[in-house]
């Protein structure tokens, strides 16, 4: 779950974090409000989650209250990437001396947090990693003991000369490690990690991603969770418990398992269909995520035709049959329907959509070819 | 022979009077599998299906039985307790069905069952089924299997009975099949197997089932040109997927511009592996490769 940059920060001040004051605003009064508190030019930031904010003309500065004000009723309401900003942040412009790049993410490799540090921050890292590599340097953390105090400086010695800076970027570094580790974060990024003329050390940017595995049993990080940043379709199938991706193409997928449901949709795409959407019901399906899962397909009016591809291990094919019979006597699908089970209980399963005149394949390729046809005849 | 499991796999099952862990025991016994022991906390003493003794913890299970492979199907937020306790406990084999456990956790339990030496495999796993030693140590379902001399290793669950499916129906048995599981941290890697497969004198031919996300496939691919003599055959699941999303598994994200389809497809091309474009073409590949 991606944070928004203002929570991102609240997360790490709470962890002591030297930062800009800077607020939150959802109107342009209030923006006006909190650049008159903070006094002098103020950053407006959109907060969406989005890169490339700047170029999109999502973040401007201004020089005074009534310019946050008016510059935030731009902001406010547009649209970047597809996102409607909801929210602005405002803070200090600050005088900056240098910018530093911070970062700690989970690291597959090595299975540990690992840190990467450059003091070319500011800009693209993705960029700065894949031109100039050894602009960054890395750490990996054993989180069996966490960071340790040399570390720290090791990884702060990267950034700074003065000793005083120094000393100051390796307690951030902890505090860093500290916030990824008890927010179950996946990345934790400072960038900027800025320089100030009087020789502060302050985190001017930030970004936290929270491992989606943490928010079952941290209600308090599940509520940062924003849904109007969300797809509509995307939130109301996490709502019903399916794992749905929306996409470009007239193909609707529903399959059990993500590894078959990619699968799918490579398959649709090879007998020249494009897919919809990616849509994993999971394991035990219950016929209502299947009625779940209908709904949100045929929401979609792209969608000129569904395929279910179910390969029934733990997943039950009858209890899948059952949610299709039940949805559509539910309500009407007004595109064709291509069903493909196979596994536990199919007899059943072909049974009971027998029953409704509905047929069932036993072959997934047959299957994809008869929905990338029908899609194509009704485009 | 096979991979991992064998006729002389004692299992025990670590959550088996919940509700997924009863049903697949039921599987797995069923299958054949020789399940000794049970372990649910606060359960000790009762009996599950009137053969399999419940024990308090795997220490006391592994004492009494003899048990020397585990598979867990406790719920997330209590899994990697229950890896570190299997470890603990040294068990030679540890499988790990749970699926959403956080990766912190993961993160903090693989230096432990590393400094024990076991061998875990997953978690989000199906786990692994070797056909002719009726081994089955998971959720992967025994009727599509069938014995033979293929070996198999995916980061997915019902991909793979796709796969599997397609070999049996054509003949061609399996000697083990393993599934590594789809999360960022896993215990064992395609390497781990492929180097297994290569050992194994009852492996004739390797198939391995990729997806997006991460450099596994990639370090996979060079170890297959430098160390397996065996044909491998390979696929990878999303190449239709956007970036940046994680496609149903935690593992399956495309993180800038590392982790593609494209990536892992052109790794497996220069290390020779057979690629299939299709689940349904491992059968035409494997036919002209054994």
């Amino acid at each position: 779950m991606n944070l928004h940059e203002y929570q991102a920060r609240a997360l790490l001040k709470a962890a002591g974090i030297p930062m800009f004051e800077g607020d939150v605003a959802s109107t342009p009064p209030e923006a006006e409000a909190v650049a008159r508190r903070l006094g002098g030019t103020v950053v407006i930031k959109a907060q969406v989650h989005a890169g490339g904010r700047g170029k999109a003309g999502g973040v401007k500065l201004a020089r005074n209250p009534a310019e946050a004000a008016d510059l935030s009723a731009q902001i406010l309401g547009m649209t970047i990437k597809g996102l409607t900003v909801q929210k602005v942040l405002v803070v200090p412009a600050a005088e900056i001396v240098t910018e530093s790049y911070v970062g700690l993410i989970m690291d597959r490799d090595t299975q540990r947090p690992v840190f990467m540090v450059s003091s070319a921050g500011g800009v693209d890292i993705e960029e700065v990693a894949a031109k100039t590599p050894e602009k960054i340097v890395r750490l990996a953390v054993d989180p069996t003991y966490g960071l340790f105090p040399h570390q720290a400086l090791e990884l702060a010695f990267v950034l700074y000369r003065d000793f005083a800076q120094v000393k100051a970027a390796a307690k951030i570094m902890e505090q860093l490690y500290t916030a990824f580790v008890s927010n179950g974060a996946s990345l934790a990024e400072i960038n900027p990690l800025v320089t100030t003329p009087d020789g502060r050390v302050l985190a001017l940017d930030a970004k936290v991603v929270i491992d989606d595995n943490e928010l079952f049993w941290r209600p308090d990080l599940g509520v940062l969770r924003d849904d109007s940043a969300e797809e509509p379709s995307e939130a109301a199938a996490r709502r019903a418990n399916l794992t749905f991706i929306k996409l470009d193409g007239n193909v609707g997928c529903v399959v059990n398992g993500a590894g078959l449901a990619m699968a799918t949709m490579d398959l649709v795409k090879y007998y020249g269909g494009e897919p919809a959407n990616f849509l994993d019901i999971g394991g035990s399906s219950s016929p209502e995520k299947v009625i779940n899962a209908l709904k949100i397909i045929t929401a979609d009016p792209h969608v000129k035709a569904i395929l279910f591809n179910i390969f029934g291990g733990i997943t039950r094919t009858d209890d899948v049959a059952n949610g299709i019979v039940a949805a559509t006597s539910q309500f009407k699908v007004e595109v064709p329907i291509v069903i493909r089970l196979t596994g536990t209980n199919e007899v059943e399963a072909i049974r009971i959509l027998e029953g409704v005149g509905m047929r069932a394949l036993s072959d997934m390729d047959q299957a994809v070819e008869q929905v990338v046809q029908l899609a194509r005849g009704a485009a | 022979m096979s991979i991992f499991v064998d006729r002389n796999t004692r299992l025990l099952v670590q959550g088996i009077t919940g509700r997924e862990g009863s049903f697949h025991s039921r599987q797995m016994l069923e299958y054949g599998t020789a399940l000794v022991a049970g372990v649910t906390p606060g359960k000790g003493g009762q009996t599950f299906e009137g053969t399999v003794p419940v024990f308090n913890t795997v220490a006391d299970a592994v004492g009494a039985t003899g048990a020397n492979t585990s598979v867990i199907y406790v719920p997330p937020m209590a899994a990697a307790a229950a890896i570190i306790e299997a470890a603990d406990a040294g068990l030679p084999l540890i499988v790990c069905i749970t699926e959403g456990i956080p990766v912190m956790h993961m993160s903090r339990a693989m230096p432990f069952v590393r400094s024990r030496g076991v061998r875990l495999i997953g978690p989000n796993c199906p786990g692994l089924i070797a056909p002719g030693a009726r081994a089955k140590v998971g959720i992967i379902p025994g009727n599509i299997c069938s014995p033979g001399r293929v070996g198999l290793v995916s980061r997915s669950g019902t991909l793979t009975y796709e796969v599997v499916n397609h070999l049996t129906r054509a003949g061609i048995g399996q000697s083990t099949c393993v599934g590594i599981g789809g999360d960022p941290i896993i215990g064992t890697n395609f390497i781990d197997c492929l180097r297994a497969f290569q050992e194994d004198a009852e492996t004739d031919a390797i198939v391995m089932l990729g997806e997006i996300g991460g450099t596994d496939e990639q370090n996979a691919a060079t170890f297959v040109k430098e160390h397996v003599t065996k044909p491998v055959v390979g696929f990878i699941a999303g190449q239709t997927a956007p970036k940046g999303r994680r496609m149903g598994h935690a593992g399956a994200i495309i993180s800038g511009s590392s982790g593609t389809a494209e990536e892992k497809l052109a790794a497996f091309e220069a290390a020779g592996i057979a690629i299939m474009r299709r689940p349904v073409d491992v059968v035409q590949l494997l036919r002209s490769k054994m």
